[in-house]
């Protein structure tokens, strides 16, 4: 029976096309379509004009979290145009028999924190959701893709959608991360080195000794950024560390089809001789934390590394791309940005805002304290993650630090809820973009994990948070 | 039950130009404006970051306030336009204010789709074809191109080049294809798999 050496994309990919004609793209089965208010009322207009309805409702997922906001209240502290695109997904959910995980829902949340949360996330299913982040998901050893809003309808309308095979990019990251240097300094060091538009046309797969040293949650951070390099997707090899995570969540496979669900679930991870398009090689011991410095998360560094000189650019357009850069976020080349001062601290995102994110962060923040003219937010990523952080007192150690305590959502990442940055201002941030205005008009982001951003909150710079491991520094 | 699909075969039209690489989806149409429910409007907030000033009034100095941008329909970005979210307002803004085409070195594939989608074509050049376009452009602000889908080419002047594109989308656009009813012709197929997965 054996065929050709597979890779784990191209096991997902082979198993849910549905047909093919000649020169035109697959048909792709979908197993699961997560929706929310933003890229969503369109697509259902479009569904309603021709007279459809979501063709497998039980497989649609829908929560609000780009544009709720992150203060108790509700709907009645949102303004109207938001109220009206929320109502709107409430009545879509309604009238299509979609399950929605609405404001204030025991399970609502990011919707990319909630998929997996609920097991509703699983290895070697196909996920879309129309938000780029939904690369998150591959860190179960899904294939897991941001679409549009036509695409939306496609999907909402057929379970389908029509796509054309990416080719596969292996990042294998050797050897052990260092203490303080975690996922999120994996992935911002591979997006440095590959640029932001370095993967596209790419899935990507990463695997190596410190890729399955990482919790899932740890997994989830790396996938997550896979659309920063321009990669639509990125996969992890499902192991017993997925299987762990997912054994008795609400949607996982109970019982007899758990066991049965295992042993499918063991076929998938790459054949041994399985090629890829390409391939990079990081080494992990050689990782520090991970700062940005510009305005795309391909313009990072190490904390302590020189910002690049524009001078050193050959390249006219490069060059002038980080004098810009450099311009708008008023950093000056050729030294470390630690010790810049940072006026708001953002802890949260689909990226960085789940338990041991909070775990993390909360370590550098106990006996500590914000430092003086410092904004500290901390935003869980969803009710679950909340309730969790409450019962180990997490919550306690923010508020002891003078860090505020928010209501799930996506919230500053964003910036479409009221919680955003000043013109000017300077955020050390745990999201994934630092696009010019990114976290609010005029707004300056510098993307870091949990431990660089507390470390900020705490010292009032941008720090190496290693020098305030272990007790160091208090 | 009828609907119309985007087309696109010819076109001649003036350009505009905004030579910057990895723009951004956050730059084209800012998150504030993605609470609408409809697609209507958008083209006014179009770079709505670079296009106005702090007082609400144009920014003479960009590209697209000036004179010679006025009822241009192709765009002249440069590499990678169109990365990060997969907001389609994007496209939806481009073509809201006008546009038929972005001319690049390359394009983020979200962006990419998202655009075939709404008949705005991604010509995506060989590097120093689209230098000799945009210092064509930069001689004379009038400067108009043709680009016909159907041949994949983009002529200006005495020029030319050649610009791919999926096989599908192209067929989609020149005969008017409809994708989502593409996509329910299979529905049988569909049905088949969902049984064989049972």
């Amino acid at each position: 029976m054996a065929g050709p050496a597979r890779t784990l994309f191209e096991k997902v990919w082979d198993d849910h096309v549905v047909a093919q004609e000649p020169g035109s793209p697959a048909v792709l089965y979908i197993d699961l379509h997560l929706v929310h208010e933003v890229t969503s009322p369109q697509a259902f207009s479009g569904l309603a004009a021709r007279g459809l309805k979501v063709r497998r409702p039980e497989k649609t997922v829908a929560t609000m979290d780009h544009s709720i906001p992150t203060i108790p209240g509700g709907l009645a502290v949102v303004d109207d145009q938001a109220r009206a695109q929320l109502k709107m997904l409430e009545s879509n959910c309604a009238s299509n028999g979609v399950t929605l995980h609405g404001i204030g829902a025991a399970r609502q949340g990011i919707v990319h924190v909630m998929g997996p949360e609920l097991g509703l996330t699983q290895p070697g299913f196909t996920i879309v959701c129309g938000d780029s982040h939904t690369s998150t998901h591959g860190a179960f050893g899904a294939l897991a893709f941001g679409i549009g809003t036509s695409e939306v309808e496609h999907v909402l309308a057929t379970q389908c959608l029509l796509a054309r095979k990416p080719r596969t990019f292996e990042v294998r990251v050797d050897g052990q991360l260092p203490p303080g240097v975690t996922a999120k300094d994996i992935i911002l060091a591979f997006i440095a080195r590959v640029g932001v538009g370095g993967a596209t046309g790419f899935v990507l797969a990463y695997t190596g000794e410190a890729i399955t040293a990482l919790d899932i949650e740890g997994r989830m951070t790396v996938c997550n950024m896979s659309i920063e390099a321009g990669a639509r997707a990125g996969m992890i090899a499902p192991d017993d560390t997925t299987f762990s995570y997912l054994a008795g969540r609400e949607h996982a496979p109970a019982g007899k089809e758990w066991d049965k669900a295992v042993a499918r679930w063991r076929t998938l991870p790459s054949d041994a001789s399985a090629v890829w398009d390409r391939s990079m090689t990081l080494d992990a011991a050689r990782l520090e934390p991970m700062i940005t410095y510009g305005t795309n998360p391909g313009m990072g560094a190490g904390v302590n590394d020189p910002v690049p000189d524009p001078a050193d650019f050959s390249d006219a357009n490069e060059r002038a791309a980080l004098e810009k850069a450099l311009k708008y976020m008023d950093i000056q080349p050729g030294k470390p940005l630690a010790g810049r001062a940072v006026d708001v601290v953002f802890l949260g995102s689909c990226t960085n805002s789940r338990i041991s994110d909070l775990r993390a962060a909360a370590s550098i923040f106990d006996g500590r304290k914000v430092a003086p003219g410092v904004r500290a937010m901390v935003v869980p990523g969803s009710q679950a993650v909340k309730r969790q952080a409450e019962a180990e007192g997490l919550d306690k150690v923010f508020k002891a630090a003078g860090a505020e305590w928010r209501e799930p959502g996506c919230s500053m990442c964003i910036a479409m809820n009221g919680d955003q940055l000043s013109p000017g201002q300077l955020a050390v941030s745990t999201s994934n973009r630092n696009f010019e205005g990114r976290q609010g008009k005029g707004g300056r982001t510098v993307l870091a994990s949990p431990l660089t951003a507390a470390a900020a909150a705490v010292t009032g710079k941008v720090t190496d948070p290693r020098t305030l491991l272990a007790g160091g520094g208090k | 039950m009828t609907y119309e699909a985007p087309r696109f075969t010819t076109l001649t039209a003036r350009t505009v130009a905004l030579p910057r690489n990895d723009v951004d989806t956050d730059q084209i149409i800012p998150a504030r404006f993605l609470k609408v429910t409809d697609k209507l409007g958008l083209g006014q907030k179009l770079f709505c970051d670079w296009r106005y000033l702090e007082n609400g009034s144009d920014n003479p100095d960009f590209p697209l306030n000036r004179p010679d941008a006025q009822g241009a329909q192709v765009l002249l970005a440069g590499v990678n336009f169109g990365c990060g979210s997969s907001r389609e307002h994007a496209p939806w803004a481009l073509v809201g204010w006008g546009l038929r085409a972005v001319v690049a070195i390359s394009f983020a594939d979200i962006f990419k789709g998202n655009a075939l989608k709404n008949g705005l074509l991604p010509v995506a050049i060989e590097p120093a074809e689209h230098a000799a376009l945009m210092a064509a452009r930069g001689k004379d602000s009038g400067l108009e191109v043709t680009i016909d889908l159907d041949k994949q080419t983009i002529r200006w002047n005495e020029q030319s080049a050649s610009f791919p594109v999926d096989g599908f989308s192209k067929k989609c656009l020149l005969q008017g294809v409809d994708e989502l009813g593409y996509l329910l012709n299979f529905t049988k197929q569909v049905e088949a798999y969902e049984q064989r997965r049972r």
